[in-house]
């Protein structure tokens, strides 16, 4: 540990406490200058990886670089032609840029906590959380841009009247007396969605980050403890890489269904 | 979880990141892919061609071969024909050839016998003659004689 801290609550308080910069007033009126950087930068090396293959991407015989992004480009688009059956040419690119980028700012997780916070602080940076995912503005954002796409998918797909009638009419049916609980229904169902997509994701790396704080502080013990603190970790840090990929999958699995949904005609 | 405007930034770059990757990376990308699936699917197409023309290729060979084969047979069975038509004709002209040249060779022969015959009457007639001359002590005129010498001749 690069500094000392009086306590176990101190030291885990120290590595979850965000850059936050003010820029108005109000508790509203302030940017998570670490989350944000991190995952401008993270966006930017992904896509600027998957730009510079495109760049140079033949439709002869493929370097390794590019079988290697063709394989995950196919992979995202056979989940999508299997789940989404409409004429949008959006939906994979979209589940692209969520998989590579959630994959990424996930997988900051594997950067030990304490050795980053120690070049953070060569910098004079304190207070620097590396894993934007387990920032919940970030997992938010992301629901919520999908939550607004999947409400555009389907007022596109089944015009503004159609759209507010599937309100009150699915799913138990038109008739007056079902209406409101169509609509209650309704309503559940889109809380529910941006709710559970953001908060499923925020939750397991968030607890992750956290396991590995707690794992962390068997260093305070000595040198024993140091090293059963190490062993630990590289424990969880390989369970973590299940983690880290099966969650980025099921937000871009989640990301599809709930547009498919929002196109879907009930 | 206190949410602040870090939530509004991070959609803004989730959509500018949205936008770029279906803008630039997603495109290219698909097309280059569809691109080889269908090379390979005309080259697949184009190696079933090829090995359909070369069954076809082969099928023709091989009746190319039975008919060659056939022909073959027939020609040597010409062939073989012919020879033995040729031998046999070679046998009865040259059996032909022999007998003449016995024939002829017979005739020179018995030309040679009268020739020798004839030889030998005159010898004797002429032995006679002397024979006879010496007996009688006396010259014989042998034109006196010719005409008894001839009779002696014919008789021998």
């Amino acid at each position: 540990m690069a500094a000392s801290y009086e306590s176990p609550s101190e030291y885990i308080q120290h590595h979850l406490t965000f850059l936050t910069k003010p820029v108005g007033d109000g508790g509203f009126w302030m940017i998570n200058v670490d989350t944000v950087v991190t995952s401008l930068i993270l966006g930017f090396i992904g896509l600027g990886f998957l730009w510079l293959v495109t760049r140079r991407a033949t439709s002869g015989v493929p370097s390794k670089t590019q079988a290697f992004v063709e394989l995950a480009v196919g992979f995202v688009n056979d989940q999508v032609k299997s789940i989404y059956h409409g004429q949008s040419l959006w939906v994979a690119p979209i589940a692209l840029t969520v998989f590579i980028w959630v994959v990424l700012m996930n997988a900051m997780d594997f950067l030990p906590v304490d050795i980053m916070a120690m070049i953070y602080g060569w910098f004079g940076i304190h207070n620097w959380r590396s894993v934007p995912t387990a920032d919940v503005n970030t997992t938010f954002a992301l629901a919520l841009s999908v939550f607004a796409l999947m409400i555009i998918y389907g007022i596109k797909s089944k015009g503004i009247g159609g759209w507010t009638k599937e309100l009150f009419v699915a799913p138990f049916g038109n008739h007056p007396l079902l209406w409101p609980f169509n609509f209650l229904f309704q309503i559940v169902e889109f809380v529910s969605k941006p709710l559970s997509h953001s908060l499923r994701l925020y939750g397991n790396i968030y607890a992750g980050e956290i396991i590995f704080l707690l794992l962390g502080m068997w260093a305070a013990s000595g040198l024993v403890g140091t090293a059963f603190s190490g062993v630990l970790n590289l424990g969880w840090a390989i369970f973590h890489i299940l983690i880290v990929l099966l969650q980025a999958y099921i937000f871009m699995m989640l990301t599809i269904v709930y547009l498919a949904m929002g196109e879907e005609h009930h | 979880m206190n949410f602040n405007l870090t939530l509004i930034m991070q959609a803004v770059a989730f959509t500018a990141f949205i936008w770029f990757c279906g803008r630039f990376i997603w495109p290219p990308l698909m097309r280059a892919i569809e691109t080889r699936q269908k090379q390979i699917a005309d080259g697949l197409a184009a190696g079933e061609q090829g090995r359909k023309e070369l069954a076809n290729a082969e099928k023709r060979d091989a009746e190319m071969l039975a008919e060659a084969k056939a022909r073959q047979a027939e020609i040597v069975a010409i062939g073989e024909k012919f020879k033995a038509e040729t031998i046999e004709q070679a046998k009865i002209d040259a059996k032909a050839e022999g007998d003449r040249i016995v024939a002829a060779a017979r005739a020179e022969i018995e030309q040679e016998v009268a020739r020798a015959k004839e030889q030998l009457r005159d010898a004797v007639a002429e032995l006679a003659v002397a024979g006879a001359t010496k007996i009688l002590k006396k010259d014989v005129d042998t034109k006196v004689h010719a005409e008894l010498l001839a009779q002696l001749k014919r008789d021998l």
